[in-house]
């Protein structure tokens, strides 16, 4: 601040606060070294390098288990150069600083990789820690001796941490590609079977016998995109994407109608020409897709969170299966009916609106914490109904109802074994939930829902009924969470009560979160990242490797989403409002908006001209 | 003659404490009524009481002629009654067009089908919903309308979110509108306007106003009849002449005056 004043033909946007090589926060360097580190040990003891280093990325140099490690020093040098730009202040100016803070960072994280090889040779740690493992020890010193890995380690991750760090030392311009060329490459080698699946003829082209890249084609890769991206590439995309966000009134909407009608065809197009491990996976998106969107009209408008949402999805994949199923319990009667799928399909929406109805009734009078948890008990409930002996004449207990037949639409059959079908049936029931979302959100419903999430006891002061209009979003979710159940049992032809832990209450809602609630856009966006790229509870994403890591990296995406974006990926404008109510006001306060205390009513527009635009 | 909203006998009690005791009070059509007393004297149990956010334990609410007992607060919206709160308390991430819009949801009635099919009858509703907004916010000239109308509640200053809560409130089409101090933290000048504005309600709205207050000069103004509250208790009823100058009413405000030492 002394400088500005002692030195007013500097602005201080221009002015760069020079530093000498070591000057840098030494403490925080530290600090990120020693979480590096932890995090490496972390990794190393649940099994990631071992268990994923079968699994070639570029063969023979680099091996998706020892990726598992690299990436970290790499990210944390890269972090710890990041700083607040704010308005007004003045920005440190790059260069071998950071370089040797990344370095630091890498050194002390290395070195507690080194200490855990010291470790893994004294001492037999394996009964606590299963992967406490000879094998983990060879991996981390390369198949040589001990020593080399207690240096190859810290002089690796110090390199990686200086290059992440150094990243920031480079232009905008060369970082961006060659952080493009880095993510394109691993994309080539990490998604290496669905690219296959999509383009065969890349099977014997680019990729090695044993699977992954061969050296020489990620080296093409690379310069191909690192010349793309350095020369023009992605132009064309920015360059869309502003003019869309410039667009306004009956442009923007010719814009967004385009828009839809170019995804919905690429949607249609996309599954004809890819192999069915892509079907597979898009069906897959598409069913968590339209539980996602019911939960999200529960929690995301109303303001209910619900954790056992499972139980209509379960409702619905019992009731479809009950009814056209040949294998049903013995205990119904001889005169019930058995039904094609889409007969069975208005039975199960009326079905699960009931229970929606049943469930609801006593717990949307709660509050709050008191009722998520009755709803996780409920959930629970209707699972441990359909497994339990007393209905197992009806449901068959834990042998399920299998059998369930394809649903037959005359023209065409939906089945697991054909995954595009499925994908199709998906795709036109996500279009009416999206439709029946939209619709509402912009109804007099759906304004009584956001004032009932913003404070239900002013809400019914100002004449809301709030317990009959919690209970419709609650019967709302429930029919859309029946359609999910409906086609998952087509699909997978047999239902057992194992397919509605309430892992997929506590998914469903991450997926919720992750996305943004009370966005749909954010709904779809969360449903394709978590879903396709990390997989369902049971269902496997692109990452398929990763299966076994898929808890671990849903908890640690929701802790980081939590600290760093709370509003999700694509946020609710008002759930981000509320979210950064501070900075917030402070933007409007910049732009002229915030309304000051004026006394005389006849001024139009106390705030500036541009507020009127 | 039969009131508009006629209270008898009516006692509220939390735990041993008696919020309200053995209340007896009454307003006509077209009055504006004031009720002072200080602070804990039972003026806000009382507007929660008449709004069924507190159930009574003892007597009779009446608005015209039936009884309110036991009604959720919805349903009293419902009837013709609707409130404003002492700390605002808007719908802070909706936008001001919103918050007036969706109080008018006891007076609409288009459900899931209208939505989803966007019918006719849906879209004139909307329509009349928005416009009946608009003309609410309009009472406050140009400050609550034009570019503002979409911007979120929380941008408001602080008189404007009063403002904005009046506004709310008359959405709700009510005919007693009950006013939480309806000043509180407003300047004299934005005070002074406003007092104006409560008079306009009922001459130009029509609504008949019940309203607590302690800014003195607002009550003398608009008030036709002025009710002390203290300690759960009505201390005196009155013209404001009557009531001010009433020795109770000084006594709980001031305290007793010291007797003649001796």
């Amino acid at each position: 601040m002394t400088a500005i004043a002692s030195n007013p033909d500097v602005t201080p946007e221009l002015e760069h606060v020079k530093k000498g090589a070591f000057d840098f926060d030494i403490k925080a360097a530290t600090k990120s070294g020693h979480i590096l580190g932890l995090a490496l040990i972390f990794v190393c003891l649940a099994g990631m390098p071992v268990g994923l280093n079968d699994r070639m990325l570029i063969t023979p140099v680099l091996s998706l288990g020892y990726l598992s490690l690299l990436w970290l020093p790499l990210l944390l040098g890269w972090l710890s150069g990041n700083e607040k730009v704010l308005e007004g202040m003045a920005t440190t100016k790059r260069g071998g600083r950071d370089i040797v803070r990344g370095a630091l960072i890498g050194l002390i994280g290395g070195l507690g990789l080194s200490l855990l090889i010291m470790l893994l040779d004294w001492f037999d740690l394996r009964d606590p820690l299963v992967n406490w493992s000879p094998q983990l020890a060879e991996l981390l010193h390369f198949d040589r001796s001990y020593a080399f890995g207690w240096f190859a380690w810290p002089i690796l991750c110090a390199t990686l941490g200086a290059l992440g760090a150094g990243l920031h030392v480079v232009g905008p311009k060369l970082r961006k590609a060659l952080v493009s060329t880095l993510l394109t490459v691993l994309t080539f080698a990490v998604f290496e079977t669905f690219i296959v699946d999509i383009f065969d003829f890349l099977d014997d082209l680019i990729y090695d016998k044993q699977g992954g890249l061969t050296v020489i084609s990620a080296i093409i890769i690379a310069a191909v995109s690192f010349a793309l991206s350095l020369f023009g590439g992605g132009r064309a995309i920015s360059g869309a994407r502003a003019s869309y966000r410039a667009a306004t009134g009956s442009a923007k909407t010719t814009q967004t109608a385009t828009l839809i009608f170019v995804s919905a065809l690429a949607l249609i197009i996309i599954p004809m020409v890819t192999g069915k491990i892509t079907q597979e996976l898009l069906a897959n998106i598409g069913i968590f897709l339209l539980l996602a969107l019911g939960l999200n009209i529960v929690v995301g408008l109303a303001g209910i969170l619900d954790l056992g949402y499972v139980a209509f999805f379960a409702v619905g994949g019992y009731t479809t299966a009950v009814l056209t199923s040949p294998n049903r319990g013995p205990a119904w009667p001889e005169w019930f009916p058995t039904l094609p799928w889409w007969g069975a399909l208005i039975v199960t929406v009326i079905v699960c609106a009931l229970v929606g109805l049943f469930i609801g009734a006593p717990v949307i009078r709660m509050r709050g914490d008191y009722l998520a948890i009755v709803t996780l008990g409920f959930g629970e409930i209707i699972r441990i109904l359909f497994l339990s002996d007393w209905l197992g004449g009806y449901f068959n207990a834990a042998q399920g109802i299998t059998n369930v037949p394809a649903a037959d639409f005359g023209f065409a059959q939906v089945k697991g074994t054909d995954p595009r079908s499925v994908f199709y049936l998906v795709l036109v029931f996500a279009a009416i939930s999206i439709y029946v979302s939209w619709r509402l959100e912009r109804s007099r419903l759906g304004r009584s829902w956001m004032a009932i999430r913003e404070d239900e006891s002013v809400a019914e002061a100002m004449g809301i009924n709030t317990v009959n209009m919690k209970l419709m979003a609650f019967v709302v979710g429930a029919v859309l969470a029946s359609f999910s159940g409906a086609i998952f049992a087509a699909k997978v032809g047999s239902i057992f009560p194992t397919s509605f832990l309430i892992l997929v209450s506590v998914i469903i809602l991450v997926v919720v979160i992750v996305g943004g609630m009370g966005n749909i856009l954010g709904v779809i966006v969360g449903a394709a990242v978590l879903i396709g790229v990390l997989g369902g509870p049971k269902q496997p994403g692109l990452l398929a490797e990763f299966s076994e890591y898929k808890l671990l990296i849903y908890g640690a995406l929701l802790v980081v989403m939590m600290l760093q974006r709370p509003e999700g990926l694509v946020p609710n404008v008002r759930r981000s409002r509320e979210l950064h109510q501070d900075e917030f006001l402070q933007d409007a306060w910049l732009k002229g908006e915030v309304d000051t205390d004026d006394d005389d009513p006849g001024v139009v527009g106390d705030g500036p001209e541009g507020a009127l635009a | 003659m039969s009131h508009m909203l006629e209270i008898n006998d009516l006692s509220v009690t939390f735990g041993g404490l008696h919020a309200l005791k053995d209340l007896n009070f009454h307003v006509d059509e077209g009055e504006i009524v004031g009720v002072i007393g200080p602070n804990g004297a039972g003026k806000t149990t009382f507007f929660n009481m008449i709004s069924g956010m507190v159930t009574p334990s003892s007597g009779e609410i009446l608005f015209e002629g039936e009884s309110m007992i036991g009604l959720d607060p919805n349903q009293v919206t419902q009837r013709g009654i609707s409130r404003t709160f002492q700390n605002v308390r808007l719908f802070a991430n909706m936008t001001i067009l919103e918050n007036v819009m969706v109080a008018q949801h006891c007076r609409t009635k288009q459900g899931v089908f209208g939505s989803l099919f966007n019918t006719g009858a849906f879209r004139k509703e909307e329509q009349e919903i928005r416009e009946h907004g608009e003309k609410v916010l309009g009472f406050f000239g140009s400050r609550l309308i034009g570019y503002r109308l979409d911007q979120p509640a929380s941008v408001l200053s602080y008189a404007n979110r009063r403002r904005l809560e009046i506004a709310r409130a008359m959405a709700t089409k009510p005919r007693l509108l009950l006013l939480d101090e309806p000043v509180a933290g407003m300047n004299p000048k934005e005070s002074a306007e406003l007092t104006e504005l409560i008079g306009r309600l009922r001459s130009e709205w029509g609504f008949t106003i019940v309203m607590i207050e302690h800014d003195m000069n607002v009550v003398r103004d608009v008030s036709d009849r002025v009710v002390c509250l203290d300690h759960g208790e009505t201390l005196a009823q009155g013209s404001f002449e009557e009531v001010s100058s009433d020795p109770d009413v000084i006594e709980a405000y001031l305290g007793r005056p010291l007797e003649k030492q001796s």
